[in-house]
């Protein structure tokens, strides 16, 4: 077959679609290592952890749950039969007596106990927990849980370097597409591609939504959050095992943004409604003030749970079809099957990736209109309870 | 049991969320089908309303779980 330029690009694309299950391909090793973990806490404590090997299941689900959490060094695989981990370690920043600063290859994967300034701390379930001497162990309590002081924990994470990488990638992104402006009206460059994202955000969610007068104010929130949310369940998607959005904590503190700016750039009309509703008797005004205060927190309590939910479920749906071909039988009857339901989930999640961050964004955009808009008068008040939306 | 209990509560919010983007899609079908040139927007508007749902699914799995 003759070398031609769409060949060649179809076999790279074809190359490229395989890579990523190509990197899954280590749960089998790995899932010894978690094994061995539970199995060195599980010694000498009574607090429900089998002693026995644990079955293939209960292997492939403690690596789900560990691949869910934020890790303190950044693995990208690793080799359990050597006991070898290629990656590298992140800071720990502590504080506990003061700042501790160390390198999270101290606690040598959870196996040490790491002593700094005379503290001596212990890595369990990627939590840091404070232990009296270098060889006291956690205490649990009926659940499983550690009943250990947490010292409070600023550490540069997994998570946390994703999110610090995603804000250096935007920010060479935009500059880049701001400088190009200054040589003509069409952008050059990446800029390229973001701009029709930009213009799409501004007119189809900024404008109809907070209004022609109004959406200015607002367009840097909202292509932050919409730029932020896509590229970091983007970076979910790669092999790198990291998991961002999947975090309550992040989700939660996006939601809080967004309560707070709808808050604080209420206007009258919207504290109105909430507190002391127009047209409505004083029995009923008196009921609906609580259901109304609530109902302004349930809106991004909803878009957290919304963003956290399915990225969670994507990324788990994700690990368990791979783990399918290792829990099953027969291997060579469940590749093909479970990589290629893979591949559809992710193709899938790609798109999903896209959609949460559009759907954040709008929904955002939308409460931020409710909050701002011109009151219309009393004598269309009725038609405007009515078209009220509610969102969950 | 309380295992069978998660499983049964998990498939009664795939039949929620089932029926639920079932009637959307039916009733963009019927609504692009009568205007095709407004087909654009009433997809946009579906996929909205679909990751809405969704979302409310995956909470419930996510909850129940």
């Amino acid at each position: 077959m003759v070398l031609t330029g769409k060949s060649i690009k179809n076999t790279l694309t074809a190359l490229v679609a395989v890579i990523p299950s190509l990197f899954f391909a280590n749960p089998a090793q790995d899932t010894t290592h978690v094994h061995a973990e539970s199995a060195v806490h599980a010694e000498g404590e009574a607090h429900g952890h089998e002693h026995a090997p644990a079955s293939k299941k209960d292997v492939v689900d403690a690596y789900i749950q560990h691949h869910l959490l934020d890790a303190h060094d950044f693995t990208f695989f690793s080799d359990e039969a050597e006991g070898k981990h290629y990656g590298f370690s992140l800071p720990v920043i502590l504080f506990d007596n003061g700042l501790q600063i160390f390198s999270s290859s101290e606690f040598h994967h959870g196996e040490k106990v790491a002593e700094v300034n005379g503290n001596y701390y212990a890595l369990h379930h990627e939590k840091i927990y404070k232990l009296d001497s270098a060889d006291a162990e956690l205490s649990y309590d009926e659940h499983g849980h550690p009943t250990n002081v947490k010292p409070l924990d600023f550490s540069i994470t997994k998570s946390v370097l994703s999110m610090l990488f995603t804000a250096a990638l935007m920010f060479i992104m935009f500059v880049g597409l701001a400088k190009s402006y200054k040589k003509g009206p069409i952008p050059t460059g990446f800029g390229r591609v973001l701009e029709p994202l930009i213009i799409f955000i501004r007119d189809e969610v900024a404008i109809p939504n907070i209004g022609e007068k109004k959406y200015r104010k607002y367009m840097g929130f909202l292509l932050t959050v919409f730029f932020f949310i896509w590229i970091l369940n983007l970076l979910g998607m790669t092999p790198l095992a990291v998991n961002v959005t999947g975090n309550i904590s992040v989700t939660v503190c996006l939601a809080i943004f967004t309560y707070l700016i709808t808050q604080f750039s209420a206007n009258k009309d919207y504290w109105k409604h909430i507190f002391w509703m127009p047209d409505v008797p004083v029995a009923m005004k008196i009921v609906l003030m609580p259901i109304e205060i609530l109902g302004t927190l349930t809106k991004p309590f909803a878009l957290l749970i919304r963003l956290f939910a399915n990225i969670t479920a994507g990324h788990v749906v994700i690990m368990s079809l791979i783990a399918m071909m290792f829990v099953g039988q027969n291997l060579a009857a469940d590749m093909p099957i479970s990589i290629g339901l893979t591949l559809f989930i992710s193709i899938i999640e790609l798109l999903v990736a896209f959609l949460q961050a559009f759907i954040f964004t709008m929904l955002s955009s939308l409460f931020i209109g409710m909050a701002v808009q011109d009151h219309h008068h009393a004598e269309d008040h009725d038609h405007h309870t009515e078209d009220e939306p509610i969102i969950i | 049991m309380e295992g069978t209990l998660n499983l049964i509560g998990a498939g009664l919010v795939v039949i929620g969320a089932g029926l639920g983007l079932g009637k959307i899609g039916g009733s963009a079908m019927d609504a692009i089908a009568r205007q095709p040139e407004a087909a654009g927007k009433i997809q946009t508007a579906m996929i909205i309303i679909a990751a809405l749902l969704e979302g409310l699914a995956f909470a419930a799995l996510i909850l129940g779980k």
